[in-house]
């Protein structure tokens, strides 16, 4: 179970197979990484605040409730914050189990979870202006399925 | 009553609303919806901040918590507008 809040950029492909490299029992490794999308070419730029006191803990929280539930050898969880342009990589989540089962439900899990319930705001930066993303009812709505 | 002393974080554009990003407040406010009604009585900028309590998520000690949550050993109170992480 590893949690990293950062500003600075990462490498999808090192942290994979760093990933690999821990989990060599696991059968089944699945990651997904969130990238800034360019809102067909409006999006400026994006800045993502946190809190920094409660999003590690609150990230936390949220893996130890899905190791509870899938069978699990290992999880990341990875977000920045800070200034993102269009391309950039936001996040990304790596989950580790024997069957690929589990490993994809735990990883759409820590996905919900994190959009609604690890503090972080989105304010987008666009020709038009700069504004805070809302976040949507299907995001509330994504965690009662689990 | 015992006066309590709370750090007060703001995020988003409630803090953009209220102009800072933190403060520190002495109050009597017993709970979170005693201490928003004291916020909103004291400046404009307050009133528009809490104007609509739905569209705000309150934190206390860094955990997600009900508007009507005691404020009793707390020392730090959190407010914002829904999260958008992901």
């Amino acid at each position: 179970m590893s949690v990293r809040v950062q500003s600075e950029p990462f490498d999808p492909g090192k942290e994979l197979s760093q990933f690999s490299r821990l989990v060599s029992g696991a059968g089944a490794i699945v990651t997904f990484t969130g990238v800034v999308r360019d809102e067909d070419g409006t999006l400026n730029h994006m800045m993502i605040e946190h809190y920094p006191a409660m999003t590690g803990p609150a990230i936390e929280a949220i893996e130890k409730e899905a190791i509870g539930r899938w069978n699990l050898s290992a999880s990341l969880v990875i977000h920045r914050y800070g200034a993102l342009s269009p391309g950039d990589q936001i996040m990304m989540v790596a989950t580790a189990s024997r069957h690929r089962a589990h490993a994809f439900a735990a990883a759409e899990f820590l996905m919900d979870y994190l959009k609604s319930r690890a503090p972080f705001w989105k304010k987008e930066f666009t020709a038009d202006g700069a504004y805070w993303v809302t976040a949507k009812d299907e995001d509330e709505d994504a965690l009662k399925r689990w | 009553m015992k006066k309590l002393m709370i750090d007060l974080v703001y995020f988003a554009w409630v803090r953009e609303r209220i102009g800072i990003s933190k403060e520190t407040l002495e109050t009597n406010a017993q709970t979170v919806a005693e201490l928003i009604d004291e916020l909103k009585a004291r400046e404009e900028r307050y009133a528009l901040a809490f104007e609509d309590i739905s569209a705000l998520r309150v934190a206390v000690d860094q955990e997600l918590s009900a508007f009507d949550a005691s404020l009793d050993g707390v020392r730090e109170v959190a407010f914002f507008p829904p999260m958008t992480g992901g």
